[in-house]
């Protein structure tokens, strides 16, 4: 009988998912940009569920990238306990190699998510997925759990997500469940987000520039209405800006970015004179 | 038992009645059909013997961890210093013969100072137990046949009138060694026990072994994890006082009708911490495919330490980074014996600029893999130059280009259609021909982002203008 916690305590933690009670526990996560910074109350609960739908299916990969974006927002100094050098666990479904490309590392880099912090977890069904998670999801020595099912799979329904919300509740690492070809159904996420790849804002000659995200926040446990931005990944300073303003040219408001810019004649052995013959950007 | 030696269905084994009518093996089956026209012959199954032998061979390790193969049809065991655990040699040798015989089988069995000793006391004589110090009195009244020569030796041995290992073992040993061959000599120091022969055990001996036997057999699950929680308390104390930790933990489930399990867990890095190890053993018992079926009960558990590494006390530090990677690292053991040791992973940087060997994904398990490369930094200022995930193998797209050598305005993928609104390229990536070989063409890279704002990276193989035109293909998508 004296083993058992007093009935405050007990309360208080069962009530965690269902209050915000536990976003003062952990702190929050912002996003860097200062719309939806200013909407969150300072960005997302760090110890909860976040859900993050990919739009079409063929926007996994920029939900993807969204995730791990949030994943180092989680991690970077600038938020308190962050713990830099934690590693990552991200746990895959099998299918999405086939269906949308293997994770490739360098691609990570790219981002600015060291490879080497990946701790990559491959299940055969989404319930090997759920498993995986829920035992990374306790362990609170990790910066972020990114999972990634396929589909939506009958193992995945309130109460699994529940118990995911729970778990990040208690260790204190924020959980990322990350879907596709999927129908938003009831959970316990804190938020849900949904994602759209968009027009990036071209760099000179009309190279793709930087990731374009188009996020829209469309539950929030909190109460925050549901809103849409426009927000572009910073790796050098690892952060988002919002974009929000912007047509989907990109020219609205700001220049393209400058930079110089190379000639490259057909040897490719030239030097650079800058800005006679704009067609080409230096590469690589 | 009939099999085909020198092209012809000759007998290889028979049983005791056929033997009593006369057959012997080496009989040619037409020969022993000719005799006993209703005999009964069975096909000869070398292999299935050997399976039959090793499972027996496992069996048999409830006794000793020393086992060994004994061929053609025999076990070796080594129960130095075990005997005294079963009540003695005579009671072991009982027990290890009454299981056997419980299987159907015809055993016999000697106990003896070294290995060939016993060997020829089991096959030529009748000595079930020879006393400490007497293997070459006893093995006086061995047939010369004892030695297991080539048959022309043996006979050449009867017919110089020599019939037992006495009327060998007084003669110099150059004599015989002349007049029947080196291996005599040899043969008989070890069959005499002047010589011994170390044995070479199935399984190598684990660094720290743990057992318990039951006198009751036992059927309950619960009482299977109790009973390996005190074993790991065991093996962890010996662990400790070596100053080592375990890498494999392996427990071997003796069941009484002869059925063995074993169950292994692996940590990476060495370990004697009893919760995790217990954690790692419950987490294994729980995703096996087939459940444990205890039948009639096991009668013996063994935990085994296979494989141990040095392991000093830990010391905290002062950061508490030790104790997070401590953590990771449980974590990553449990899930690598939840899922399998293939399926929890990390990358290591691979030493190419080839899109496809760039990187490598290796167990997480276990210390990094020597001579790493670093992961080449991203270049500041600049977007992804690599894309989120890759395709493998490349999916092949239609394309339509402006101009020959540029990126394409359109292109076709999974049957949808993307206009180009932005791209930059060439980037040409050329094959690695020390690796892939002079014919691979190379490949000249584009990043595009469609009118939606999908980012793509796709590629031409090939140049213009040679004997086969290029094609296109999706390598992988940025985020």
């Amino acid at each position: 009988m004296a083993a058992r916690p007093p009935l405050p305590a007990a309360l208080r933690r069962l009530a965690g998912w269902t209050k915000t009670a536990a976003a003062d526990a952990g702190g929050r996560v912002a996003l860097g940009a200062a719309g939806p910074d200013g909407v969150l109350g300072g960005g997302i609960v760090r110890a909860a569920l976040h859900e993050i739908h990919a739009e079409r299916t063929a926007d996994i990969a920029t939900a993807a990238g969204f995730a791990v974006a949030l994943a180092l927002r989680a991690a970077h100094p600038s938020t308190p306990d962050a713990g830099a050098r934690r590693p990552i666990l991200w746990v895959r479904q099998d299918f999405l190699d086939v269906e949308t490309g293997g994770i490739h590392p360098p691609g990570l880099a790219e981002l600015g998510l060291d490879p080497g912090r990946v701790l990559l977890v491959r299940a055969r069904d989404a319930g090997g997925v759920l498993r995986a998670a829920a035992e990374g999801a306790r362990c609170t020595a990790l910066a972020a759990v990114l999972i990634q099912p396929w589909g939506a799979p009958r193992t995945l329904d309130l109460t699994a997500t529940r118990r995911l919300s729970l778990a990040a509740a208690t260790s204190g690492v924020p959980v990322l469940l990350l879907r596709a070809a999927a129908e938003p159904a009831p959970s316990a996420a804190a938020t849900r987000w949904t994602v759209r790849a968009e027009p990036s804002r071209a760099l000179d000659a009309n190279a793709p520039g930087y990731p374009v995200f188009e996020v829209r926040l469309v539950r929030h446990r909190g109460g925050v209405a549901e809103q849409q931005w426009r927000l572009e990944w910073d790796r050098d300073r690892g952060c988002f800006h919002d974009r929000t303003g912007l047509d989907r040219s990109g020219h609205a408001g700001l220049a393209p970015l400058s930079r110089p810019v190379v000639p490259l004649p057909a040897d490719r052995s030239g030097s650079p004179r800058g800005g006679e013959a704009a067609g080409f950007r230096r590469a690589g | 038992m009939v099999e085909t030696v020198r092209s012809a269905l000759r007998l290889t084994a028979v049983d005791p009645a056929a033997a009593r009518l006369g057959l012997a093996p080496g009989l040619t089956l037409a020969d022993a059909r000719a005799r006993i026209p209703d005999l009964a012959v069975v096909d000869a199954d070398p292999a299935a013997d050997e399976r039959f032998l090793d499972r027996l061979a496992g069996l048999c390790d409830r006794w000793t961890p020393l086992v060994a193969l004994d061929p053609p049809h025999g076990l070796a065991l080594d129960i130095t210093g075990c005997a005294h655990l079963f009540g003695g040699e005579a009671a072991l040798r009982d027990a290890a013969c009454a299981r056997l015989a419980g299987l159907g089988l015809a055993v016999r069995a000697s106990i003896a100072g070294t290995p060939d000793s016993a060997r020829a006391q089991a096959r030529f004589g009748r000595t079930a137990l020879v006393a400490p110090g007497r293997d070459a009195d006893a093995a006086r009244r061995l047939p010369v046949a004892a030695l297991e020569l080539p048959g022309e030796v043996t006979t050449a041995l009867s017919r110089a009138g020599l019939k037992t290992l006495a009327d060998l073992a007084g003669r110099p040993s150059t004599a015989l060694a002349a007049r029947f061959g080196e291996a005599l000599p040899r043969r008989l120091d070890r069959v005499l026990g002047r010589e011994d022969r170390r044995i070479t055990p199935l399984r190598p001996l684990p660094a720290c072994l743990v057992e318990r036997h039951f006198p009751e057999p036992l059927v309950r699950a619960d009482g299977i994890e109790a009973v390996l929680a005190i074993l790991i308390a065991e093996a962890a104390t010996l662990l400790e006082r070596r100053g080592a930790g375990g890498r494999v933990f392996e427990a071997r489930l003796f069941r009484t009708d002869g059925a063995v399990r074993r169950l292994a867990v692996e940590t990476g890095r060495p370990s004697r911490d009893r919760a995790a190890i217990l954690r790692l053993f419950r987490e294994r018992l729980e995703s096996l495919a087939d459940p444990i079926d205890p039948g009639f009960g096991f009668d013996t558990i063994r935990l085994a330490v296979p494989v141990a590494e040095p392991l000093a006390a830990a010391a905290p530090d002062l950061d508490g980074r030790a104790v997070e990677r401590e953590a990771v690292a449980d974590l990553v053991d449990r899930l690598a014996t939840r899922l399998g040791r293939d399926r929890v992973l990390r990358f290591v940087a691979g030493d190419s600029h080839h899109p496809d060997r760039e990187a490598a994904l290796v167990p997480a398990m276990g210390p990094a893999p020597p001579g790493q490369v670093g992961w080449r930094p991203a270049e500041p200022d600049e977007p992804p130059a690599r894309p989120l995930q890759l395709f493998d193998p490349p999916q092949p797209i239609e394309t339509l280009a402006e101009v020959p050598d540029g990126p394409p305005i359109r292109f076709r993928w999974r049957r949808v259609l993307h206009q180009v609104a932005r791209a930059e390229g060439p980037e040409r990536i050329a094959p690695e021909w020390w690796r892939d070989g002079s014919d691979e063409p190379t490949r000249d890279y584009y990043r595009v982002e469609d009118a939606e704002g999908r980012r793509f990276w796709v590629f031409r193989q090939g140049l213009y203008g040679q004997d086969t035109p290029p094609r296109w293909f999706l390598h992988g998508l940025f985020a």
